[in-house]
């Protein structure tokens, strides 16, 4: 006797989360079957190994055609053919585009195109999430960013809206169409100890403060693009490191205040000129595309790098950072004080959150 | 009946002719509920048009995308009806298109209106080439043609295609404007309202039950005509859908005039069904009970249903004046079945009956024995007979589809009576044939009329018919119960929808009022017959609640069981499953096979759903459904129903098992240990369903019930008929044992399979009635679902009949494991109106079909009122006697007290408030997000990344939240534009009240494909259909303006495939009633109060039925 034909079809819309997830992850309904027998359904339900079997069936065939709508939230929310509670969909959808940490960590920043996701076989290797999970990751990177590529106002809001995310998830994507848009790069082995919040924390702060968004929120223009006039404007900063005097006295500004406040002191002091220079040559090579994708790495070797090797705690980081953004105030031949906190709070952020002690 | 396979000629010409000269039926209606009788065959004067129906297509969405090249569509929309059509604008290039069209107007007449469905067909023009179909709409009109009823139709319909499923949606509004004035036109058959529900629908009551109404119509079957040999299965298809929505419509039409010809304004319990007999024709069949309904004119008085004031309103009711000395000396009855086969089985009965039709009839001691055709009982039967025979002669068929009664409707029931034929259908069309089949049904009918003469009764309820077809050879099969009715009832019967009862079911509070035996709930319990002249052996006993009146040992009905039924613990699904196989041979070789297998099918059925009876302990069947599905070298048959233990019939005897006689030790031993299972089993299950009757001592059976023990004015009315009870004998009627005897193979297979039926796993009970009794405290959480398993046998005729009897078996259980498994979360949960359908598509193949649904319900609430009022009801201790009492106190407290509550107010009014809080306070959180995008927020909040699963398992933990949060889903998903649509079999909704019936639904649907692998295998290309058939239902609920469909059935899915060409189709019938109901949670609390008093008094007849 075999099976030829099983279906549960249920007037709400039975969803089990856990082999939702497994569907997620990848999984064969084979393995998701063993999986599920491994974690102990049977014992637990008094099931046989054939009734779970029909069950997952049935519930992968329910995700299959679920998927179709979920590729557009607002559809899955309006559709007939499911009816399931609110509570539920949320959740489809947030999970559906719950994406795993080490999977973001090899595709951000790259461009969202077929060649990378040719590549999605070494990144499942490398990462042990199946390539169908990986793909589906993909899309879904792929597929907001296209919606909101072009779209005007505010990201993670044109993000939420149509994708019916959470504030959280949707800033997330807006981070990963921010940095694939920029094409900043994450991967390189200085940058491995970074994780995805890390830089999605740096996306939130370069997109609130570098973007045209950022400055006039009433213009048409993208949150995905940095603003090119600003990053043309950076290079005005080189005063402060090629103007000796300038340079001097933002020394004993910063040294003054820091002072007894801060244990690497006499590092600091010798490696002031170093540090000034390395921020401000970032700053103004930044017009440059090239440059600007090198930013994550930039700030890691120029600034990080050193400060760690002199062994500075963050929050040494961060009151030096502090004290050398207010020191520029103080100097009054330099005149680009709103260029200047525009970049240096932004950088700051960035350094901090990038600083792990 | 004839010996030997009747021959019909199919598609009747005549009836054919019809559908295409809908011109040619005319009538017309003067004064209020008369009616000048419609000329069949003349072409007399038309009834003027009616009325303009209107139509008018807002917009789009979700459609697909027609042309590759732009990934767009140029979509436009065609409206018709009848003959004429209207066009949209093409919207160009958009997969949402905004039509605006204006009101297109049709011109029509009603019987247009009736029969017709509006075709609305979204297009995607193309300028080149011919426009692509993108799907269709099918909308029924009849739904607006009743005035109660809903006025427009408007929201968005699932465009379909019968290829492609369901392509988008469309936002459409209908109207209908009628020209004559309200009451002329109410007086058309269009007014005739339509109910699936086999129970007078609640919101009405019912003036009249007129009774048994049934038409059928006949067509070609558009598949097998010529044409279709070079038409695209889409248009095949679609002629399908089209001819078989214009017959139902028709069909609907010709039983509306029916009953208006009967005076009735409804027909309840609407049972249509299509007989797909292939190249023979279609035929689309449907029976009802007309009724004259009256709306409940105040909703808030139908919310207090007679709880609130019951004995006033039963006293009212005739039923107190019954000839109750004349039945009950007519005392003795049997249970039992009473069955008929067009042919003969060459088994020889213990006694043969003279007449022409051959009663088989099963009783539990021997297993067979005859009833006599139309033997009447004695002379006071006679008399009794007399009274009720006004009521009835002028009807052809006393028959009742209604599975539920006003109280005081039903006196007794007799037991099960069900006919079957075996018919071969032939293509030959010869005019002169007489024999149609009209004929065929008409004869069957009779038979089911004359079994239920020979059982005292007068009446047929629950009565219901269907088909099983393979290729030429078809089995007619009609089932019922026998029963005596109340016929002042029938005459004038002023009693409401009683189903909101049952949630609270409360027998004995219940019928008060009543100066008679029914008062306790036994009443139709007691013989309809004549003891000395029983159709068939039986054993009687006295009534175990009120003594007096003769009961039979065993019970089975197809009915649900009656309100004001005295049940003991709780009952379970029960299921007789077989395998026959036969030789393949053709026409009357084969019907002949057939015929001689079905005798032997029943009584094995009949035989195992007694041992299954007994091995729970229960002593009565309810529900009673037996499908014997025919195959080309099997039949099956299913036997389907709740097992229950009735209070007033003895307590079962075990099973015995019987060795053969010259056995040696070891054979001794193996029986003594299959018996001590048997009997380890009965106990456990007497436990499981919580079944314990009160310990009757025997001296109390055999003597007369002492004087001090009744409560006068319960007994008063019997005092007369004690004379009639001496000489039966009593002393074997009680305990004995229903011996098994295992003389060979296959008996001992057939015990072990007894004995392997897997129990329901704990937290689920299943019962294939609306509701089980016992459990009281419904939940509002519900979940409809069909299931449908397809099995291919592998070497079927290698296979010995056991074998195949385990494979069917076990695939039944299986089914039910599963439903089972997947059900879990909803635990405490009881799997309501479990409907198997099985059918044998194709050689080798079984398709088993279950739609049901699981209602949750509250634990904890009944330890609640145990520990409350722990001595008074403290069940297992108590006598019966002291149950008896108790009862009667709470029914004269309660009277007194009326809505107050009876033993302790705050108690009870803790209850209701704990239950209320609990309801309430996951519904605040829900209602606080007031949108969408809020609540995602609000979940998010808690979702932090890595988090996920954790909040995932707290969702789960508490299952009720999230069900009450999916019901508030409206409220919180604003931005949704769905309205969320419940589904259920069951005729109520729990914890709801049903405010208004927006008409019946009934909709056929077609899906092929001939890309199954892409479509998922079989599994996926039927999973994706159910859905899609649901969600067609729930949009053309929505539209209508409801938020259910009750009484639910799934009639028809008939699938087929040919996995080689990779082509499957599957055709689905439904049907159900549209309704709107609001949550009682909702309702004013102004009817708090009587909700509490009968939220208090279900408890309590809960705990002394449980």
């Amino acid at each position: 006797m075999a099976v030829e034909l099983d279906v549960f079809v249920g007037n709400t819309t039975l969803i089990d989360e856990d082999v939702y997830q497994l569907w997620l992850d990848g999984y064969s309904a084979g393995d998701a079957v063993a999986i599920r027998i491994k974690r102990g359904i049977l014992e637990q339900t008094g099931a046989s190994p054939d009734v779970l079997e029909s069950d997952t069936m049935d519930h992968y065939r329910t995700f299959q055609m679920l998927e179709r709508l979920l590729h557009s939230p607002p559809k899955l929310i309006n559709q007939l053919l499911f009816q399931t509670p609110p509570s539920m969909q949320s959740m489809l959808i947030e999970k559906y585009y719950t994406f795993d940490e080490p999977f973001v960590r090899e595709v951000l920043g790259k461009k969202l195109s077929k060649g990378t996701k040719k590549d999605l076989d070494d990144v499942s290797a490398k990462t042990g999430i199946t390539l169908k999970s990986c793909r589906r990751q993909f899309d879904n990177f792929k597929r907001v960013f296209k919606v909101v590529e072009e779209m005007k106002g505010p990201l993670v809001e044109n993000i939420q809206q149509n994708f019916l995310l959470s504030d959280q998830l949707a800033g997330d994507y807006a981070a990963v169409v921010f940095f694939a848009n920029n094409r900043f790069e994450t991967g390189k082995r200085k940058l491995q100890y970074l994780t995805f919040e890390d830089f999605a924390l740096c996306a939130e702060q370069l997109i609130q403060n570098w973007t045209l968004g950022a400055v006039d929120s009433n213009v048409d223009d993208m949150d995905v693009d940095l603003d090119r006039e600003f990053l043309q404007d950076l290079k005005d900063l080189k005063v402060l490191i090629t103007d000796k005097d300038l340079l001097d006295q933002h020394k004993s500004l910063v040294c003054t205040a820091l002072r007894g406040k801060v244990s690497i002191f006499n590092e600091m002091e010798t490696n002031f000129k170093n540090l000034s220079r390395a921020l401000i040559n970032i700053a103004a090579k930044l017009i440059h595309t090239k440059d600007v994708r090198d930013l994550f790495i930039d700030l890691v070797e120029k600034y990080i790098e050193p400060c760690k090797s002199d062994h500075w705690t963050s929050s040494d980081v961060g009151a030096f950072l502090t004290q050398y953004t207010n020191a520029a105030r103080a100097l009054d031949a330099f005149k680009h004080q709103a260029l200047w906190e525009r970049y240096m709070c932004t950088v700051k952020s960035c350094i901090l959150k990038m600083y792990h002690d | 009946m004839g010996e030997d396979a009747d021959r019909g000629g199919v598609s009747s010409v005549g009836v054919a002719a019809c559908i295409q000269r809908p011109g040619s039926y005319s009538f017309l209606f003067c004064g209020p509920w008369r009616l000048v009788q419609p000329c069949r065959q003349s072409t007399g004067p038309r009834a003027t048009m009616p009325g303009k129906l209107k139509a008018r297509i807002v917009a789009g969405r979700h459609l697909p995308v027609m042309d590759r090249a732009s990934d767009l569509t140029d979509a436009f929309v065609e409206v018709k009806f009848g003959n004429t059509t209207f066009k949209t604008d093409v919207y160009h290039k958009s997969l949402n298109p905004q039509w605006n069209s204006e009101w297109f107007k049709f011109e029509v007449d009603d019987e247009d209106l009736q029969d017709e469905p509006l075709q609305i067909t979204v297009l995607d023009h193309d300028t080149y080439s011919a426009n692509d179909a993108i799907g269709k709409v099918y909308i029924d009109i009849d739904p607006l043609l009743s005035n109660e009823a809903a006025a427009s139709l408007s929201g968005w319909f699932p465009i379909y295609d019968t290829i492609h499923g369901i392509r988008g949606e469309i936002n459409v509004m209908v109207k209908v404007d009628l020209f004559n004035d309200l009451n002329r036109f109410r007086q058309s058959s269009c007014g005739v309202k339509f109910f699936c529900t086999t129970s007078i629908p609640k919101c009405y009551k019912a003036v009249t039950i007129h009774g048994f109404v049934e038409e059928l119509v006949v067509n070609e079957d558009p598949e097998y005509q010529w044409i279709d040999r070079i038409r695209t299965p889409r248009a095949s298809n679609e002629a399908r859908q089209r001819l078989i929505s214009l017959m139902s419509g028709e069909l609907q039409r010709k039983i509306g005039l029916k009953v208006l010809e009967m005076g009735g304004n409804a027909v309840v319990g609407y049972l249509q069904c299509f007989d797909l007999e292939g190249e023979s024709g279609l035929v689309v069949r449907a029976i009802g009970t007309a009724c004259t309904l009256d709306k409940l004119s105040n909703a808030a008085t139908s919310f207090l249903p007679p709880c609130s004031s019951p004995s006033k309103d039963l006293k009212e009711v005739p039923f107190s004046e019954d000839p109750n000395p004349v039945t009950h000396s007519s005392g003795p009855s049997t249970p039992l079945k009473n069955q008929t086969y067009s042919f003969s089985p060459s088994k020889s009965y213990s006694r043969q009956s003279s007449s022409s039709d051959t009663d088989l009839s099963l009783t539990p001691k021997t297993g067979m024995g005859s009833g006599s055709g139309g033997k009447d009982g004695g002379p006071l039967k006679a008399l009794y007979r007399q009274q009720t025979q006004s009521a009835f002669e002028h009807r052809e068929f006393p028959f009742f589809t209604l599975t539920t009664f006003p109280p005081g409707f039903l006196v007794h029931v007799g037991g099960v009576v069900s006919a079957r034929s075996v018919k071969l259908l032939d293509r030959i069309h010869n005019p002169d044939e007489p024999e149609t089949r009209d004929a065929w049904w008409a004869e069957i009918r009779q038979e089911i009329k004359s079994h239920g003469k020979a059982l005292g009764c007068h009446a047929v309820v629950g009565y219901s018919e269907s088909t099983s077809i393979c290729e030429e050879v078809c089995i007619l099969s009609a089932s019922g119960t026998a029963a005596v009715l109340n016929p002042k009832m029938l005459q004038d019967c002023s009693m409401e929808g009683c189903s909101e009862h049952r949630l609270s079911r409360q027998p004995s509070f219940f019928s008060t009022g009543l100066d008679d035996a029914s008062s306790l709930g036994c009443s139709f319990c007691h013989i309809p017959y004549d003891e000395l002249n029983m159709p068939f052996p039986a054993h009687l006993t006295y009534c175990y609640v009120c003594r007096k009146q003769k009961v039979p040992d065993v019970l089975f009905t197809t009915i649900e069981p009656p309100l004001e039924a005295a049940i003991t613990g709780k009952g379970c699904l029960i299921q007789a499953r077989l395998c026959r196989q036969k030789k393949k041979t053709q026409g009357e070789a084969n019907a002949t096979a057939i015929s001689n297998l079905l005798p032997f099918m029943e009584y094995e059925l009949h035989t195992q759903l007694m041992n299954k009876l007994k091995l729970r302990g229960m002593n009565a069947l309810f529900g009673l459904r037996i499908q014997i599905a025919v195959g080309e070298n099997m039949l099956m048959g299913l036997a389907s129903a709740t097992g229950l233990y009735v209070t007033a019939l003895p307590a079962p005897g075990g099973i015995q098992v019987a060795g053969k006689t010259p056995s040696d030790s070891s054979y001794d031993q193996h029986i003594a240990n299959i018996q001590k299972k048997i009997n380890d089993l009965i106990v456990k299950n007497r436990e499981i369903y919580e079944i314990n009757p009160p310990e009757i001592l025997d001296e109390l059976l055999g003597s007369p019930i002492p004087e001090t023990r009744q409560r006068s004015r319960l007994f008063r009315s019997h005092s007369e008929s004690s004379d009639d009870v001496p000489e039966l004998d009593l002393s074997h009627g009680k305990k004995d044992a229903f011996v098994l005897e295992i003389d060979d193979t296959d008996a001992v297979e057939d015990i072990q399979s007894l004995l392997t039926d897997a129990s329901t796993p704990s937290g689920f009970y299943s019962c294939n009635t609306e509701v089980m009794p016992g459990i009281n405290n419904w939940t509002s959480d519900l979940q409809m679902f069909t299931s449908v398993r397809v099995f291919r046998l592998n070497n079927v005729t290698s296979l010995t009949s056991q074998g195949l009897n385990k494979t069917f078996s076990d695939v039944c259980e299986n089914l039910l494991k599963t439903l089972y498994f997947k059900l879990r979360s909803m635990v405490p949960c009881c799997l309501c109106h479990v409907n198997f359908n099985v059918a044998l598509p194709e050689d080798e193949l079984i398709q088993v079909a279950v739609t049901a649904v699981a209602l949750t319900f509250d634990k904890d609430q009944t330890p609640y009122i145990k520990v409350g009022t722990d001595k008074t009801l403290s069940r297992a201790s108590a006598e019966n006697e002291e149950q008896l009492q108790f009862t009667l106190e709470l029914c004269m407290e309660s009277q007194a007290t009326q809505s107050t509550a009876l033993f302790s107010p705050a108690k009870a009014a803790d209850i209701s408030e704990s239950g209320h809080l609990q309801a309430v306070s996951p519904a605040i959180q829900t209602d606080r997000c007031s949108s969408w995008i809020e609540f995602i927020k609000q979940k998010a909040q808690t979702i932090r990344r890595g988090s996920i699963k954790t909040i995932a398992s707290l969702d789960k933990a508490s299952p009720l939240a999230e069900a009450h949060a999916r019901h508030r889903s409206p409220i919180s998903c604003a931005t949704s534009t769905v309205t969320v649509v419940e589904m259920t079999p069951l005729s109520f909704i729990p914890g709801a009240k049903i405010i208004k019936y927006l008409g019946i639904i009934n909709m056929f649907f077609i899906r092929e494909t001939t890309s199954l692998r892409e479509e998922g295998g079989v599994s996926g290309f039927l999973h994706a259909f159910i859905a899609e058939v649901f969600a067609m239902v729930r949009a053309h609920v929505a539209a209508l303006g409801g938020n259910a469909v009750v009484s639910y059935i799934m009639k028809q899915c008939v699938f087929m495939e040919n996995p080689n060409k990779n082509q499957a189709q599957c055709l689905i019938n439904v049907s159900g009633d549209a309704v709107n109901f609001v949550k009682e949670s909702d309702v004013e609390y102004a009817s708090t109060q009587a909700q509490g008093s009968g939220l208090q008094a279900g408890n309590g007849s809960g705990d002394i039925v449980a």
